[in-house]
This record gives C-alpha cells, structure tokens and sequence, in this order.
C-alpha cells in the first residue's frame, strides 16, 4: 500500500493540474496506514460475517436437494410469525427482568461491602466471589448440574432428608430460576469487580467533605458512592442484557439432563445453533440471528441512552 | 445534543456488529455450496484391488471402540496405505462435523462411521459414493437382511454393515428373584412386571425413558408399524398407523403410570441405576454387553439377556442401532477408501472389531460356535449370544428411516418429549412430531404427506 501510493505520487508530481488532489492523498494515506491494520481484523471478523449472514439471510438453500434461490425478506417475515422464535424470546426476556436486577444488585451490595473500610480480609472476599467467574462456563455448568440431580446430588440428598420431593431443581417450573442461579453464581463476581474498580476511583476528597458534612455510612453510600457508580451500572447492564440474551451454554448442557424440559428452541442462540445443525436451515438461522441481534442491540441502545441522560 | 446522537448512533452500530457477529460466528459457518466430487472414471473390483496395491493416504473418522485396533491391523496388511484415524465425537457430534465439511466443500474424510438411522441423510443428497460401482452389491448374502436392507437409500448401496443391534430384553436378575418376578415374554406381562415391581419398592424402576427417538421408533418397528416411507421425493409420514398404536397402548400404561424412571440414557445416573437396581431390564441393542461390561461393573453377574416381549408371544424384534463404514464422495481415492471399507466389514476388520466385544452383521459369524456358544462371565456364565443371534433372525422386514432421521430424532424432545414430561398420552405427542416433520420435509423440498 504504502509503495503503492509512492508511485502514485511520483507520477503525479510532473502534473500540476493534479497537485491540490495529491496533497489530499497524502494525507489520507497517513490516517489509513494508522487504521490500516485495526479496518483489516475488524471487516475480517466482524463486518465480513455479519455481510455473509444478511447474505444468507436472503436466500432459502435446501439441505436435500440443492437449489439455492433468493427469497427477499421472506426468512424475516417468517421469524416475525414464527412461535417458537418469540416463545425462546420471552422465555430470555423474563429471565432479563428478573436475573440481571437480583445478579446487580447482589454485585453492589459485595462491592460496597469491600469497598467499606469495615470488613476484615476483604481482599480475601473480594478473590473468593470473583473465583466463580474464573471457572469455565462448560465446568460451571456440569457442576450445577451434578447438584441438581434428581437421583443424586445435592438436591436428591436434601429431598431425601426432608422426606419429599418437593426439590426439583429440573423440572419444568424450576428450569428458569435454576439457569438464573447458575448465571448469577457465576457473573456476581465480574459485577463486583467492575463497581468495586468504579469505586476505587472515587477521591478521598469526597469522603473527607462527606465527612465533615456530618454524612453516616448510608448517607455516604447513597449521596457519593451510587452517583460515582452510575456508568459503571449501565456499562455492567448493557452486558448482562446482552449475556441474557445470549444464554446458550447453561441450557444446552443441561438439556442433557433434562432433554425434555429444555426444547431445542429454549433461547434464542440455541435456536439458531439447532436449527444450524441439526437442521441444516442456515439460512433461516443467519435470519434469526440478525433479527436477534438487532433486537439486542437497540434495547442495549436505550438502556444506554437513559442511563446517559439520567448521569446528565 | 446533536452530537451525542451521532455518538449514540455509532454506538448503536458496533454494538449491533459485537451481538451479531458473535451469533453469526455459528451461521457462517454454514455456507457456500456443494460440491461432490466426480466419480473416477474407473470403477470396478479390480480398480479397488489396484488401489489398495498402488497405496496412498485415506482418513478415517469413527467412533467404535475396535478402529484403532482395526486400522493396525489393516496397515500393517496393506503397508503401503496409510490410514489418519480421527475420532470426531460419537454419533451427533461427528455428524454435526461431518455435515459442515460437505457444506464447505473440503475437509471430509475418504471413510466415516455412519448409523443406519442416519445414512439416508448422508445418502441421498449425494453426499456418499454408491459402491456398487465397485462390485459390493454381490456381497448381500454375506449379511444379514435387515443390515443389508440399511444400508441401502433408494437403489443405490452406501456402506457396507459393520455391527447390528437386534433388540433383547436385558434384566437384572437379581431384582428379578427377590421381588419374585418371571420373565415377560409379552408387553402385557411386561407391565404388570412393571407394577409389582414399582409396587414392592417405589424407588425400583423396570425400565428408565425419558423419551428417545431411537428407542421410540425401534420399538413402533417391533410393533408392526411403517411410519417412515419415501420414494423418491414422496415422503408419507404416519405416526397414527396400527403399529405406533399398538406400542403406545402398551408404553402410555407406563408412562402415564409413573412407572418408567425419568433417568436419562447414557447420563451418569443411568449408569449408576444400572449398577445398583434401580432400574431393572432394558430392552435394547445386542451392542449392550459390551458397554455394560465396561461401564456398569456394580452390575457384574447380575444382568442376563432374554427375546424382547411381544404382544403376541411370537418372536419379532427390530434393529437398535448399528452403523455402517461409507465412502464419501468428497475422498480423492474412492477405490482405496472403498477397499478400506471393503476390508473393516467384509474382510480382515472383522475379527479385531468381534474381539473388542461387537455384536456383528455378518452371517457367518453369527453362525459360528465359536461365537454363539460363548459364555459370558459379566452374565452369570450365560451364552448371551444364543439370545442375541435369535434375535438377529427374527428382526421385523420393511422398515425404513426418514430421509431427515436426525433432524427428526433432534427434535423428539420439543414434541413427544412433552407427553413424558407431563406422564400422558404420548399419541398426542407423536401427532405434534409428525406435524412438525412435515413441515420440514415440505420446506426441504420433499413432498411430505401426513
């Protein structure tokens, strides 16, 4: 690139008619030779696969017998009345609403607790509730799911203890708010870390005024320390809407153990990954997807936005 | 204000391209088109003969206990062919691989385990060389006529059989003596099995499902039904017909019963329960010693092998299982690889593939004394194979998968596995099943009736 446009100018320079645009190019040359390798990477792995999959998107191939013919939007409206599309979709958005409050919640309450000059070892807690996180999300998952046995482990030894079997960590009803509590185990840590990083960076200066002003611990916490969190909340929210509705690792291990509690349609990400490969639908998987996708990214949007104007 | 729009904006497109691209990591990988290899221009025994001489490189991808031990054996009777043994996952894993290969166009191996269930996916797309080019389809007596029936699709012949699974009833024993139950010889006295059982000791199951397609559409063959039929393009699904009935009149009364154990096949617990007697028979697979043997060693003398039940009290059984060794059409040297083929299944592979514990396809040697007279240690000392061999004789004619089996099978679980959950009536649940096949065979290009 770089001799390519060396050339290019020498050639150019005989031309007077053609100075001012060289000048141009010179300029525009130093910018890209900056950019240059970030473009090449970035239209490498993330523009190139989202182009080939809007491409796929548009196109019906059968698995069988060939014959790849372009469809329009007809995949799209096809997701639009698909059922089990939007079933996978509320199923990831009830678990958004009720996981990611409790998950942050929990996450702020250990970061303040750290934070707080009054808890002894809390370096050693602060390492203990992250360690879930540095667990991989397969292992995490195997785990649990040992625990939630019902033939054995933890939850057939309690039911065992207790005479019932009222400890069905598995069934039907229990599924969701199982996941929840694998995912919450898992990410507190992260969360913490984040808002306890955010709060480090308050400075003293506030405390000491906080202080002399005459403001207790919870005064404290709320008139200096959540003001000082607030983009670390809404950076720690964008990704756990976005983990959410991702969730695809949990259920799809599980579903070894509970194959009929956990369709192949549970979440949406297990969807388009089934309908990948055990259908051999890529296209309309690329369609769920990007519809998936963008129905993520603008929610991520406007949590972002309010979070942004209400920092103002 | 404007700005932070313009921001917001920006924003909202790399976070758009973030979310994406880590979902569409997994649909790009699908992609491009096909593109089957032409066949070599010459074809015949003798140009597999040439091949294996001439030698060469082949990869295999397999599953089975005896591959290592088979392509040992193999290259050191043909030096001059070197064979890449890769175990790429049991059953769906390696076919999710092997599907995304032959999507791509490159990177399929010259020979892969497939299961008879599954060959017709592989088959008819194109996707496998026909090797009655080389002359194998005058192998047919070599085999049994279920094996030999399975792995064909169409007319066209796609493997040759390597081991077969004619369903027995496995059971313990010793559950059996203490609760004072006899061997059921039909699906009535199956259930009332069932019952005493449960009845004695509710945590003593006579048999787990969870619902398994395998199993489920195993057991509709038993029965006499033909759900399955294609021709062609024409694919007629009936999952009401008078065999699936028959079975769900007999499976509803333990389902809804309460009186299968909700353990899962090959979970940990499954294997557990078969130990401690939990759960008490199996109706399964004559591949099953060998996996009870090296998984189940708390189930050591317990465990002996009786004919399935019947409705009638006449022997009939169905294959479970089985797989076959097929050549596919992506392999540079389709002779070599079908000489490979030709000697796993018809030749020298046979006897390391009997001595790692197979249950084979081949008449022979399911004639042999050597083999059917062979008492079995793990089963009391009983000659398990005089069962199984019976069975393999009395497997119901004219059953055929579906052209999509594994699609099929992938999503039992979202239809009739919904009946289990729930312990009702598990017909309702085929319908479902049967609705959604359809819709698939349509969108795939087949016309499929219900």
């Amino acid at each position: 690139m770089l001799t390519l446009t060396s050339e290019v100018d020498g050639q150019m320079a005989e031309s007077a008619v053609l100075r001012p645009r060289r000048g141009w190019l010179h300029r525009d040359t130093k910018g890209w030779i900056f950019v240059g390798p970030f473009l090449a990477v970035f239209a490498l792995t993330f523009l190139a696969p989202i182009g080939y999959a809007i491409y796929l998107s548009l196109f019906r191939e059968q698995a069988f017998f060939g014959g790849n013919t372009f469809v329009g939007l007809d995949n799209y409206a096809e997701v639009v009345r698909d059922s089990k599309f939007w079933e996978a979709f509320l199923r990831v958005l009830l678990f958004l609403v009720v996981q990611v409050p409790v998950m942050l919640v929990l996450a702020l309450l250990a970061a303040l607790a750290i934070d707080s000059a009054r808890l002894h070892a809390s370096s050693f807690f602060r390492i203990v509730i992250f360690l879930p996180y540095a667990v991989p999300g397969v292992v995490a998952v195997l785990m649990w799911g040992y625990i939630y046995g019902n033939n054995f482990g933890l939850a057939a030894d309690l039911n065992d203890l207790l005479g019932s079997t009222a400890i069905q960590p598995l069934s039907k009803s229990w599924m969701l708010p199982s996941i929840a509590n694998i995912v919450t185990w898992e990410f507190v840590g992260y969360n913490m870390l984040i808002f306890y990083s955010a709060l480090r960076t308050v400075p003293e200066e506030l405390y000491e005024a906080a202080a002399i002003d005459g403001a207790g611990t919870v005064r404290t916490i709320l008139a200096v320390k959540l003001p000082a969190l607030r983009g670390a909340i809404v950076i720690a929210t964008i990704f756990s809407i976005i983990g959410s509705f991702q969730l695809f690792n949990e259920p799809n291990i599980l579903r070894t153990l509970a194959p009929n509690v956990i369709t192949t349609y549970f979440t949406p990400n297990m969807y388009a990954y089934n309908l990948s490969f055990a259908g051999q639908q890529f296209n309309y998987s690329a369609t769920v997807a990007i519809v998936m996708g963008v129905i993520t990214a603008v929610i991520a949007y406007v949590v972002q936005l309010r979070g942004s104007r209400e920092a103002l | 204000m404007k700005t932070t729009h313009r921001r917001g904006l920006r924003r909202l497109v790399v976070a758009t391209a973030a979310v994406t691209a880590a979902s569409l990591l997994l649909a790009a990988c699908g992609g491009s088109d096909d593109s089957g290899g032409g066949d070599q221009p010459q074809a015949s025994p003798d140009a597999v003969n040439a091949a294996l001489e001439k030698g060469g490189t082949i990869t295999y991808w397999s599953w089975t206990p005896s591959a290592e031990a088979q392509v040992k054996a193999f290259e050191k009777e043909y030096p001059n062919v070197k064979v890449n043994y890769v175990n790429a996952g049991t059953g769906n894993d390696q076919y999710t691989k092997l599907q995304n290969v032959i999507k791509a166009g490159s990177g399929a191996p010259d020979v892969a385990q497939i299961e008879y269930q599954a060959l017709p996916q592989f088959a008819l797309p194109g996707s496998l060389v026909d090797l009655r080019q080389y002359g194998f389809d005058t192998f047919a007596s070599a085999y049994t006529p279920s094996t030999w029936t399975a792995v064909h699709a169409g007319d066209g012949l796609f493997g040759l059989p390597q081991d077969s699974g004619p369903m027995a009833l496995f059971y313990n024993k010793e559950v059996f003596d203490k609760y004072g139950i006899a061997i059921p010889k039909t699906w009535d006295e199956y259930v009332a099995a069932a019952k005493k059982l449960h009845a004695a000791d509710p945590k003593k199951f006579i048999t787990n499902d969870t619902g398994d397609a395998g199993f489920a559409t195993s057991m509709i063959w038993q029965a006499g039904g033909k759900p399955f039929s294609t021709n062609g393009k024409a694919v007629t699904i009936n999952l009401a017909d008078a065999g699936t009935q028959k079975w769900t009149g007999v499976w509803n009364q333990l389902v809804t019963g309460g009186l299968v154990a909700s353990i899962p096949g090959w979970s940990d617990e499954w294997f557990k329960a078969l130990g401690d007697g939990t759960i008490a028979t199996l109706a399964i697979g004559a591949w099953m010693p060998g996996v009870l043997e090296s998984s189940v060693k708390g189930g050591t003398g317990k465990w002996r092998v009786a004919p399935l039940p019947t409705y009638d009290g006449q022997p009939a059984t169905a294959e479970n299982g089985g797989s076959t060794q097929s050549v596919l059409k992506q392999s540079a040297n389709p002779a070599l690889a079908a000489g490979f083929v030709r000697w796993l299944n018809h030749d020298g592979g046979v006897k390391p593939f009997l001595e790692s514990g197979g249950f084979p396809s081949t008449t022979a040697d399911l004639k042999d004394p050597a083999f059917v007279d062979k008492k079995s240690p793990y089963f009391g000392g009983q000659q398990i194979n005089q069962v199984l061999t019976g069975a393999a004789g009395s497997v119901v004619k004219d059953w055929s998968y579906l052209p999509f089996q594994l699609y099929a099978n992938s999503i039992f679980g979202d239809t009739v596995g919904k009946a289990y959950q729930s312990k009702s009536d598990l017909n309702p649940g085929l319908k479902a099943w049967q609705d959604a096949l359809v819709s698939y065979g349509n969108q795939q290009g087949f016309q499929t009736n219900g």
